[in-house]
């Protein structure tokens, strides 16, 4: 099978996450990278020198600036005449396009898959997390997102592909972008990162969140993640929120502090590798996931726990 | 300006899943079913936007035939009429946005509003999937809907904060959980609710063909964590981070 897997970037890097579609796709067969954007020979150069990849398309246009999906979809489309398979990250982006791409191709996308079982049988979660499917698609093509947490990240070096220019397929005329508001982060990304210290509603407010998480997350060098409870109190932003309706992140320690541990957060964050809950209710469902639990209160336990690290 | 709503019926969101010994699916004989949270963000957008001079909302569910009481929901929160597309076998997104593609060209909304994904299938694929065969622009994971002449800005979360995209009508929104917060149906407005239209169909009045293009092989439950312990203080935490070598 030849794979073409959408490269995330932000226009200057590849992301982290491309590197786990690359490695669900070489599991299908020969790898091809779509490198869409503008001014991206950066990216390209860059994408390149994945380990296995073969050729990387290269769309250079302004239609493809910000990775609109009505832009984009056709570009996908026109390339899937000599793919067998697209295959995007679960990033926002490619959650976007992948389904445009395969209602143009006439077949049903496989979601967030966590494995590669044959060319045409994949396991998803569903429910949240509560139960894990095995699918079998009938479709000749395939249109896959790839949860990242669930794949080794491909090498970012040893590889030889050969860069190849795609002609545009333009402007669809449908959508313009018209501005974004990135967060300023200075940690470690959270889909990415090692560590992560999470606050939940119980912090009680904004202030305090900072007050508590930060230098603890600080201190271990970790990435600040939170509840929806906190994100819907204001208490941190949009784009921290772990759980079903926001990141699924897989690290290898997970901080959950003043979380009590609702389906939908576990759904966001049970493939940690290691679980520490400190929640002053001993009840609370979270300390069923966690590995180490600490009852107790978080206000006295946050900054004797940081000031003794 | 005319409003489409398609809303689904899903297992309520407060109960666990339980997965059937079987392993065919989930166990769905005596639970509570809801209308999909995202859904209901959906219907209330779209009231909030007959609030500012939208004409007429249109809320449609394809499903088991009880997928009619979630259409009442949505009535009775303001809906002006619902249409029932009745499905014995489950529908696919793919199979959702045909018969949807296919009510859009009769009734000719100009926006139509969908959660981001159903927390059942999880899949978020049904609003891209109907805005690519529409060949119409797309808003997904919306947290702000502004319509303006022609176009509407929408607001959307994305990796890293928000971006906003300018869309020409007829479009497609999808909504994420910040949009609003829906109301709650009033006692009157559910008995009102119950004489407001609803049209009964099914998939093959769209001559749309919904065979399943996955086979679902097996259902299991996700591997369970091994017990943890619990810690006495700080101390022992401090210890356990420094011989996971997380600390220092």
């Amino acid at each position: 099978m030849k794979t073409l897997v959408w490269v995330e970037h932000d226009g200057t890097a590849v992301k982290d996450a491309t590197l786990s579609a690359v490695t669900a796709a070489s599991k299908l067969g020969e790898v091809h990278l779509l490198v869409a954007g503008q001014g991206v020979d950066a990216v390209a150069a860059e994408a390149a020198k994945i380990a296995g990849v073969g050729k990387v398309h290269v769309a250079d246009d302004a239609a493809f600036a910000h990775a609109l999906a009505e832009n984009v979809a056709p570009l996908v489309a026109e390339l899937m005449g000599h793919h067998d398979a697209f295959v995007a990250p679960s990033t926002t982006n490619g959650k976007n396009i992948a389904p445009r791409v395969a209602a143009l191709l006439d077949v049903m996308q496989i979601s967030d898959i966590l494995s590669v079982e044959s060319e045409d049988t994949f396991t998803r979660p569903i429910y949240a997390g509560n139960a894990i499917a095995t699918v079998q698609s009938s479709d000749a093509k395939k249109v896959i997102t790839v949860r990242g947490t669930a794949f080794d990240k491909a090498a970012t070096e040893g590889g030889s592909g050969e860069i190849a220019a795609v002609a545009s397929t333009g402007d669809a005329g449908l959508s313009t972008f018209a501005g974004a508001e990135i967060a300023k982060n200075e940690r470690p990304e959270l889909t990415s990162a090692k560590i992560i210290v999470s606050g939940g509603r119980a912090l009680g407010s904004g202030d305090k969140f900072h007050e508590l998480i930060d230098p603890l997350a600080d201190k271990l060098g970790a990435g600040v993640g939170a509840s929806r409870a906190a994100v819907d109190a204001g208490y941190a932003p949009n784009d921290y929120q772990v759980g079903q309706t926001g990141k699924i992140v897989a690290p290898e320690v997970y901080v959950a502090v003043g979380i009590s541990g609702a389906i939908q957060h576990l759904a966001g964050m049970k493939d940690s590798k290691t679980i520490i809950a400190i929640n002053k209710d001993e009840d609370a469902p979270i300390f069923q996931v966690a590995d180490i639990g600490l009852v107790g209160d978080l206000f006295k336990i946050v900054p004797e726990l940081t000031e003794k690290l | 300006m005319k409003v489409l709503v398609p809303v689904k019926r899903v297992l309520d969101y407060n109960v666990k899943p339980r997965v059937k010994a079987d392993g065919t699916g989930i166990d769905l004989a005596n639970v509570k079913m809801s209308m999909n949270p995202f859904d209901e963000i959906a219907v209330e957008e779209a009231i909030r936007l007959k609030e500012k001079g939208v004409t007429e909302i249109v809320v449609v569910s394809i499903g088991e035939p009880k997928s009619q009481e979630t259409l009442r929901t949505a009535l009775a929160m303001g809906a002006d009429r619902a249409i029932l597309v009745t499905s014995e076998t489950k529908v696919e997104p793919l199979g959702v946005a045909k018969i949807l593609a296919k009510i859009v060209e009769e009734e000719k909304p100009d926006l139509v509003i969908l959660g981001k994904q159903a927390i059942d299938d999880d899949n978020n694929q049904t609003g891209q999937m109907l805005a690519g065969l529409l060949g119409w622009g797309q808003g997904t994971f919306a947290s702000k809907v502004e319509i303006a002449d022609g176009s509407v800005n929408v607001t959307r979360e994305v990796d890293g904060g928000a971006e906003t995209d300018t869309l020409k009508l007829p479009a497609i929104i999808t909504t994420d959980l910040r949009l609003n917060e829906p109301r709650y149906a009033s006692l009157p407005n559910i008995m009102k609710a119950k004489s407001k239209p609803l049209a009964q169909k099914t998939p093959a009045d769209f001559g749309v063909d919904v065979t399943p293009r996955l086979t679902t092989l097996k259902v299991v439950e996700p591997a369970k964590r091994t017990a943890g312990i619990k810690i006495a203080d700080v101390d022992a935490l401090v210890d356990k981070l420094k011989s996971m070598g997380v600390a220092k």
